[in-house]
């Protein structure tokens, strides 16, 4: 088997960066899953995930728990990993290039740099450059997107407020980044100089940006995202997938609602459908509202 | 006449960029009222095998789409979508489950791993060209054809690219690629 013959890591670079964006377009129109047991990730598989995201406590319960929440056991994640046949994504600290290390020795095929986690370094994210597996990283607005995109990440998802159940993050920073690409297409070529000094980051980032009126990697929603409805609404305003945390597995059936958050993303701007799948789901988490929390982790990593 | 595009979940947008740059008429394939619209060709994306395929099965669309197949609709199916088209699947854990079974192959899943495992290339194909770019994601191999099916390419001693009557069956993605090519043979059959 051609799996069992790999000995050596790939070499990282600019022929490794094209091939993880282009796994990440290959998740387009699809939902990613956290899910904290192999029980769960085959529930998940089963439901139509196109990856789950392996963690030891989804976002609510790390929430609940408070302390310092790290990278998950390595063995906890093979544990998934041998369970299901689709894509097997994890979470290190922002900055813990260490625990990166560990999930990319693991053969892990994503890995989030996630402000879910405790952070472990309060300046300086992860040099994604310097790995041959591919990193998604939370963003709240355009000049945060295009610095994790600088520092090697393959893919983009809007911060949110994870484990709240509440959508509002994931709505204001979706429509910011859009809003901020709709502004950085409307310049003149000489302004662009100056737009990049203003985002802060290269300036070839935002001549890419201007040319093609999108980031240059697949940008996904994720923070609080519950219904199907809230899944929709999502790739309405212009996500390109959504990933759920809590909002399953903290629900009352999260087998159904899995599958209809599934089925909410790939029929996002048909109403009947989207009324269809809402139906009948049983209670939806909780949620919190993010001011009724002391925690922001979308204030982790500028 | 246009093409159809499945587009339940996967990279059909760039399936879709690229019949627009040949002059193609393309539209999606998202629920079963779409196949009520006017089609003569089908585009199976790539994307995950297990969610597209459960979403033709619950959407009811698996069985109209196979006789139109079976009917000699061509299909240019990449990558997932040879997962969808093949009769027999095979891998080291999860085989999976065959889901429009119209060509006589038997197909391993993730046949080279995890994304670590996933390379570029290029090979000549048979009714392509010489030098063809070629995409690995998670990709799958052809481990076995049956006498009906022409093998159209080989990396590695790997079957990646096969065609049976008006199926073709490609491991990798030509639709990552700007090469035209293997689109332009689609849409000549």
């Amino acid at each position: 088997m051609a799996q069992d013959e790999k000995t050596t890591t790939p070499a990282p670079g600019p022929e490794r960066a094209k091939l993880n964006r282009e796994l990440a377009q290959m998740l387009k129109g699809g939902v990613i899953m956290d899910v904290t047991t192999p029980g769960q990730a085959r529930i998940a598989e089963e439901a139509g995930a196109c990856a789950v995201m392996a963690l030891e406590r989804i976002p609510a319960d790390i929430r609940a728990a408070g302390g310092v929440s790290r990278m998950s056991d390595p063995h906890m994640i093979k544990g998934i990993q041998a369970a299901v046949s689709i894509p097997v994504m994890a979470k290190c600290r922002i900055g813990h290039f260490v625990e990166a290390q560990v999930l990319q020795a693991i053969d892990i095929d994503y890995i989030d740099e996630s402000e879910v986690l405790s952070p472990a370094d309060d300046v300086y994210h992860i040099d994604k450059t310097q790995f041959a597996v591919p990193f998604v990283c939370g963003a709240r607005n355009l000049s945060e997107a295009l610095r994790r995109i600088a520092e090697g990440a393959s893919m983009i998802r809007t911060k949110g407020e994870p484990g709240t159940g509440d959508v509002v993050q994931a709505v204001s920073h979706m429509r910011l980044i859009n809003a901020q690409i709709r502004h950085v297409v409307s310049l003149r070529d000489d302004e662009l100089f100056e737009e990049a000094k203003r985002l802060q980051v290269p300036v070839e980032l935002v001549r890419s940006v201007h040319d093609s009126g999108r980031l240059p990697v697949v940008n996904f929603a994720a923070g609080g995202v519950a219904t199907p409805a809230d899944a929709a609404l999502m790739m309405q305003l212009g996500a390109e997938g959504v990933f759920v945390g809590s909002g399953i597995f903290k629900s009352g059936d999260p087998a159904k609602r899995a599958r209809a958050i599934v089925g909410a993303v790939t029929n996002f701007d048909d109403p009947e459908k989207v009324a269809a799948l809402s139906e009948d789901l049983g209670e939806a988490m909780v949620g919190i509202n993010k001011d009724e929390i002391d925690l922001l982790m979308a204030e982790r990593g500028k | 006449m246009a093409t159809a595009v499945l587009a339940l979940q996967g990279a059909f947008a760039e399936h879709e960029a690229r019949l627009a740059e040949l002059g193609e008429k393309a539209f999606e394939l998202r629920g079963p009222d779409d196949l009520a619209r006017s089609f003569d060709r089908l585009v199976l994306p790539g994307g995950e095998s297990t969610v597209q395929g459960r979403l033709l099965e619950e959407l009811g669309m698996l069985e109209p789409l196979r006789e139109r197949i079976e009917d000699g609709m061509p299909v240019l199916a990449t990558c997932a979508g040879l997962i969808l088209l093949a009769q027999r699947l095979a891998a080291h854990d999860d085989k999976g489950t065959p889901r429009l079974a119209t060509m006589d192959v038997t197909v391993e899943r993730n046949a080279y791993g995890r994304q670590l495992g996933s390379f570029h290339a290029t090979a000549d194909v048979a009714g392509v060209g010489r030098e063809v770019p070629l995409t690995f994601i998670r990709a799958p191999r052809v481990v076995d054809a049956g006498a009906g099916v022409q093998v159209l390419a080989r990396v590695d001693g790997n079957v990646v690219a096969v065609r049976q009557g008006t199926q073709l069956g490609f491991a990798f993605h030509p639709e990552l690629d700007p090469d035209l090519r293997v689109h332009q043979l689609f849409l000549s059959l």
